[in-house]
């Protein structure tokens, strides 16, 4: 496995709690977020904002605007090369300002920069904005009785974005082998990631040409390429540079607007040009969690075992691609990857309706179908009376194995989790044993590692490092990953100082900076620890063979004899014989010259074959169980948590307290999105946000929060760094579904929607004490034409990763 | 705070005051609409003091005035002299941070950070009224300062910590907070 | 300066609930007169024999601290102390909050969202979006304490240039959510009287989504005064957070006077009390839940003060 020596014995950082290498700059405030950032002679940048969900733009005039005293620029449309651009290929559908027409409330019309913010806000009531009004498309509905007007020219069928067909085996033969069959609907409602930082950029346009940018985003490499797409500019002259950020949650992940549009503005006035979006315009930006509707239809014996499953979903999308085409195969393509499933079918629909984009938020489109899942394996559980902890333990997908869907898996403990959160919780004792009003749920999950293949087509590095070391003994590390408080520095100090022998605090940590920094993909799909660790490793190696190779000659002690601890290099076999850190580095600085070294890192190939197979395949995947205890109020229906068990297979902790920390942040958006987060819009009203304000978005405060008994299981995986897998997003999953499982447990009643809120709590509970189905929840999946499946032999049935047919399950844009 | 009125704010003159930030007197010129939260960022480039929303619903732009936690933006900066105000950045003494700094560290309860500077405050109030407060105490005092990445339970840990130590003694953290459960 | 500046003016004291709404133009005063150098209004005089009065300013967390209110009043108190966040209420007053501006999730918004709708009848518009044919309009009356001081039987002092008036908690209060005031702009609330503690037994329930933050969607303030024997002698049952007052539950009040509270007339007098709610939707929750817990929560309230025997 990369970087470990020998397992896990002679550790000296990894898997020790260190401080992070950013904590106390946090937490004296001394820490520069992008809105921290002033340069002298900066303008403020304000946007208008559409005020209608779907029209044609007749006319704008900004020339009152622009003549207003303190305003620098105002720019529409107009004034940017016809452009689109968009987190993926496949969509590239977003302009920086309105062009022709609207899509959404929210959309950017036309921008100011003026001396301060005061004055770009009154300037933007100057400006005048005609519009011809649109039918509005408000939701899955209307989006399959509407094909027009079309939101966008391009898609495949009126407002249907995307149509996904996969069939893996036979579903109609594994239902043929069930003993029982069922289908249940489900819907989990949207949700957004409400980071506490609002988003904010500041540009500058030096005077010989080249741009810089400062901005809270997390993937910076992607937007650079933007950069230099939407504003004609070789990339070479453009500098992003990532500020940390106040909080991803996969909310930084797109290109934005409004950074394409500073940069503009700063190189129209030739001055330094900041936003800082206002909290309602980050209910704009959105990205956040597709409401989905699900059907699952799943066969399965007497003994639990699932012989085939048909899953159905439908995202509604808002008003743009984004990173939508990636999300709608995630409601599906992970299905496999937790229970043995032989047979496997998955249809996706996205659609447009004139609504803040979705996209990813934690979780990418997978927290949905687990719950569908989870809740599913309860119900069949419960109708064939066996024990819910039991039956997913049993049929556990096995280690490494190969899904129906080509998907590899390397190590996998759900079963040794499900031991954990079984034992911990008391569960045996508990389980249809609470008095009513008191329940007890199970769920489980697994998740990707890193995606295997990056968003836009290429065969190049996924991560980057670079080490620079010279005589001082200084160690700094460049890596082009962005700080989102996951702690992605930090792992890159400890992973350098375990290879080399040095203390973390003796690293200097550079990133997110696209002069000074190799490419890092981003920080988004649980990619980061696993890809830039293994480049780390990769470049501390090289690094220490240098060392080793000059230290050897120095001491003759054989190379392989000499080890790296306690900053020295010496004889392992002769502890006393040896030289510093520094003594070794300036030895090798005299053998080789100027010292530095490089690492990459790119995932192996997948085994699947068949187009589309490329999402969904991962180096690892990370595992987990969760059991939540509940009190529903039975004359209230309110639902309160107290206490989530939850056990996790990180592979190996490179820092724990960061690692329990993830999953404590993760088991608390979890619960966020069970019992209160909702993007709700007015459908009646303009199609505007209900509440796009912290007030109103319902978010836990520590009050609502729940314990949290946490247990990492480290089953050290030979994909990751030390054996490492994700903590980041996969621990989030199983969280709604065990409340809903418990909520049954307590009062017998079935909510088939997130969120759970007490009305529908409340309704399921009446219903059933008039002897009707105890359940809240859709009954209702629409269908729309669908093309035919691509159908693709399972490894089961001794296939070879392609499809059968040619028919492309995914047309072409 | 942003215009008052559709057809634009009559420019006004600026006041000129003098402030005491972290024992520090200082004198400072800003429009007299301008928040606490604002003079503190923009006139005194004291930006540990962070903001979610500006509208008193997140918690993040807390400081004490007077030893109090109050929100910086819905606080007049004109309102405040004569008060003493305490930021982020005046926690520390000299190198040596605040036992809450330092177990906030320790223990990851920063994670994104940007919540940290709020919640330092507010929990540095609620221990010099109550040295040893419960955890439902905690919970009470930092229900209005809202994080989105840690759940919350590291940040009462380090509290808890915290307090310990001022009370003098040599507390480690529980080797579940660090480590999980066995 | 008020006289000066006629109805352009506005008092603020903590600031709470004005600058928000001027940030997002709901309120737009060209001036505003701060009240917290005002120190005779940050006083808390009297003792509950006698009835405490409190100075306008007095900030919430002051009177959910002060022992007097704390051991005499518990229901102000409590309905002080579940107020917003504790970060809030070290600004905010209790003159303020029982000022505090009637809420709907159609206003409270800032300039661009509400442009979006047209804006509505209580700010720059025509319609009442949430009953759009409907001539008045039904913002929320969100208040924690308002619905206690009415319940027992709070006084209010108003001063203005041209002299000074005491009225009634309830006489304060107005069924429109515009003009749901009876104070001219001019006239400053500067003290609440608490009535005298003299046997008399009150309690506070709230009803909201997260323990902090959120606004009353529902609040039930009851005052009781029982015989020895457990008889109602008097009673009010105020409901607030569902209309653009609080809501006095008459016929439930009425249901309960000179009888014993059993569990069978309290659950009657539960039915009766939330008829009279009219939650619609404009704030958290589902509107018809809402009215539901209306029930739930006049028991509730009725049998824990019942319960105090």
């Amino acid at each position: 496995m990369a970087g470990n020596n020998g397992g896990k014995r002679g550790l000296r950082v990894v898997g020790k709690p260190f401080v992070k290498v950013d904590a106390k700059a946090k937490c004296i405030g001394e820490l520069k977020y992008a809105d921290d950032l002033f340069l002298p002679r900066m303008l403020h940048t304000k946007l208008l904002r559409s005020t209608v969900p779907h029209a044609r733009i007749i006319s704008i005039d900004v020339s009152k605007a622009k003549a207003y005293p303190g305003v620098h620029a105002a720019l529409t449309g107009a004034d940017l090369p016809p452009i689109t651009y968009g987190a993926l290929p496949v969509s590239e559908d977003e302009y920086p300002l309105a062009i022709g027409k609207v899509r959404m409330v929210g959309d950017p019309v036309a921008a100011i920069a003026a001396v301060d913010e005061d004055v770009a806000t009154e300037a933007l009531d100057l400006i005048d904005v005609q519009y011809e009004p649109l039918p509005v498309v408000t939701s899955i509905q209307d989006a399959y009785s509407m094909p027009e007007p079309r939101i966008h020219e391009y898609g495949e069928l009126g407002n249907i974005h995307r149509r996904q067909v996969y069939e893996f085996g036979s579903v109609e033969a594994g239902f043929a082998e069930a003993d029982h069959v069922r289908e249940d609907i489900t819907f989990y409602e949207g949700s957004t990631h409400l980071a506490l930082e609002q988003h904010a950029s500041l540009a500058q346009f030096s005077h010989d040409g080249k741009l810089t940018l400062w901005t809270s985003t997390q993937d910076m490499h992607y937007l650079h390429r933007h950069l230099a797409k939407v504003l004609e500019m070789p990339a070479s002259h453009i500098r992003v540079i990532a500020t940390p950020n106040g909080g991803g949650f996969g909310g930084k992940c797109d290109p934005f607007n409004h950074e394409i549009v500073v940069c503009k503005l700063a190189m129209v006035t030739g001055r330094p040009v900041k936003i800082c979006l206002t909290r309602e315009e980050v209910f704009y930006c959105h990205r956040g969690r597709h409401p989905v509707l699900m059907s699952t239809k799943t066969g399965y014996k007497k003994d639990g075992s699932i012989t085939a499953m048909h899953h159905r979903t439908i995202l509604d999308g808002g008003a743009y691609g984004g990173h939508g085409v990636a999300s709608t195969f995630y409601t599906g393509i992970l299905q496999p990857t937790t229970y043995t499933l032989p047979n496997y079918r998955f249809e996706a629909v996205r659609v447009f309706t004139n609504k803040a984009p979705c996209g990813p938020k934690r979780g990418h489109g997978t927290p949905q179908p687990r719950w569908a899942q989870e809740i599913q394996m309860d119900k069949i559980a419960d109708h064939l009376g066996l024990d819910p902890a039991e039956i997913r333990k049993q049929h556990a997908i096995a280690p490494n194995s190969i899904t129906a869907n080509w998907i590899r898996i390397g190590t996998l403990s759900l079963r040794q989790c499900i031991d954990k959160v079984v034992a911990g919780s008391g569960w045996k004792d508990k389980f249809r044993k609470l008095p009513h009003g008191k329940g007890i749920g199970i769920a489980c999950s697994a998740y990707m590692t890193g995606t295997q293949t990056p968003i836009y087509y290429n065969k190049l590095p996924h991560s980057g490092v670079q080490l620079k070391l010279d005589r001082s003994g200084g160690v700094c590390v460049f890596c082009g990953s962005a700080e989102i408080g996951q702690g992605s520095d930090s792992i890159l100090a400890y992973i350098v100082a375990e290879v080399l022998g040095i203390d973390p605090f003796d690293i200097r940590v550079v990133t997110g900076d696209t002069d000074l920094t190799p490419v890092d993909l981003g920080s988004y799909s649980s990619r980061v620890t696993l890809m830039t660790g293994n480049a780390a490793i990769e470049a501390a190696e090289r690094v220490r063979h240098m060392l080793r190779e000059a230290v050897s000659a120095k001491l003759e002690v054989p190379g392989e004899r000499l080890s790296f601890a306690d900053r020295r290099v010496f004889d392992s076999q002769n502890p006393d014989k040896g030289v510093s850190f520094v003594d070794a580095v300036c030895l090798a600085e005299e053998k080789y010259g100027t010292l530095g070294t490089t690492g990459s890192y790119k995932p192996p190939a997948a085994p699947g074959k068949y187009k589309g197979s490329t999402i969904g395949p991962s180096p690892a995947f990370s595992c987990t169980a969760a059991i939540a205890e509940v009190e529903v109020h039975p004359e209230t229906g309110i639902v309160v948590v107290p206490r989530v068990w939850i056990a996790h297979d990180i592979g190996q902790a490179i820092n724990p307290v960061l690692a329990v920390g993830q999953i404590e942040g993760c088991v608390y958006m979890g619960l966020g999105e069970a019992l209160m987060e909702e993007m709700t819009y007015r459908g009646n009203r303009n199609l505007v946000h209900k509440f796009p304000s912290f007030l109103e978005y319902k978010s836990p405060t520590t009050l609502e929060m729940c314990d949290v008994i946490t247990y990492l299981v480290e089953e050290p995986d030979a994909n990751g760094p030390f054996g490492a897998k994700e903590v980041g997003q996969g621990p989030q999953l199983p969280v709604p579904p065990a409340i809903a499982n418990a909520i049954y447990d307590a009062v017998g009643v079935r909510v088939d929607e997130i969120p759970l809120t007490p009305d529908k709590v409340l309704k399921a509970i009446r219903a059933k004490a008039k002897g009707q189905e105890g359940r809240y929840g859709p009954s209702v999946f629409p269908t729309c034409p669908m093309p035919p499946a691509m159908v693709v032999p399972t490894p089961f049935q001794g296939g070879d990763g392609k499809a059968l047919e040619r028919e492309p399950a995914v047309s072409k844009k | 705070m942003k215009p008052l009125g559709k057809n634009g704010r009559k420019k006004l003159e600026k006041v000129h005051i003098r402030l005491r930030v972290n024992g520090e007197e200082t004198e400072v010129a800003f429009a007299p609409h301008k928040t606490l939260l604002e003079v503190l960022r923009e006139d005194l480039r004291l930006t540990g003091t962070k903001h979610g929303c500006e509208l008193g619903e997140c918690g993040c732009c807390a400081v004490l005035v007077d030893g109090r936690p109050v929100l910086s933006c819905l606080a007049l900066g004109v309102a405040m002299e004569g008060h003493e105000i305490t930021t982020v950045e005046g926690m520390a003494v000299g190198t040596e941070l605040h036992p809450l700094q330092q177990t906030f560290a320790e223990l990851g309860a920063a994670q994104c950070g940007y919540c940290t500077p709020g919640i330092l405050l507010t929990a540095k109030a609620l221990l010099e009224t109550n040295s040893r407060p419960s955890r439902d105490e905690i919970k009470e005092a930092l229900a209005g300062n809202l994080c989105r990445c840690t759940g919350y339970i590291k940040i009462l840990e380090a509290v808890e910590l915290a307090a310990a130590r001022m009370a003098g003694g040599q507390a480690e953290p529980a080797k579940e907070t660090i480590y999980g459960w066995e | 300066m008020m006289a000066d500046n006629g109805p352009d003016a506005m008092f603020v004291a903590g600031g709470t609930d004005l600058y928000p709404n001027m940030k997002r133009r709901q309120q737009t005063p060209k001036v505003v007169i701060g009240l917290t150098h005002v120190n005779e209004l940050r006083t808390a005089k009297g003792q509950p024999k006698d009835g405490v009065v409190l100075g306008a300013n007095v900030t919430l967390s002051e009177v959910t601290n002060d022992p007097r209110i704390r051991d005499a009043y518990p229901a102000v108190a409590r309905a002080a102390e579940l107020i917003s966040t504790p970060l809030l209420r070290n600004m905010g007053s209790i003159g303020g909050n029982l000022l505090l501006d009637t809420r709907c999730n159609y206003y409270d918004q800032n300039y661009e969202w509400r442009k979006a709708i047209h804006f509505c009848m209580k700010k720059d518009g025509e319609i009442c979006w949430v009953a759009p044919s409907s001539p008045r309009c039904w913002a929320v009356q969100s208040s924690d304490c308002a619905p206690v001081m009415v319940a027992i039987g709070a006084r209010v002092k108003l001063v203005s240039t041209s002299g000074e008036r005491m009225i009634t908690a309830a006489e304060l209060y107005n069924d429109d959510g515009i003009r749901h005031l009876n104070k001219r702009p001019d006239e400053l609330l500067t003290e609440i009287h608490l009535p005298p503690v003299n046997g008399w037994r009150a309690t506070y329930w709230k009803l909201r989504r997260r323990g902090s933050f959120d606004f009353p969607v529902l609040g039930v303030a009851v005052w009781l005064k029982l015989s020895k024997d457990g008889t109602v002698e008097d009673s009010k049952i105020i409901l607030g957070g569902v209309g653009s007052h609080p809501i006095q539950a008459i016929t439930a009040e009425r249901m309960i006077a000179g009888k014993k509270l059993t569990e069978e007339l309290i659950r009657d007098a539960a039915q009766a009390a939330y008829q009279p709610a009219k939650p619609l939707d404009n704030t958290d929750f589902a509107m018809t839940w809402r009215k539901e817990m209306a029930r739930f929560y006049v028991a509730g309230t009725l049998r824990e003060l019942a319960a105090q025997n």
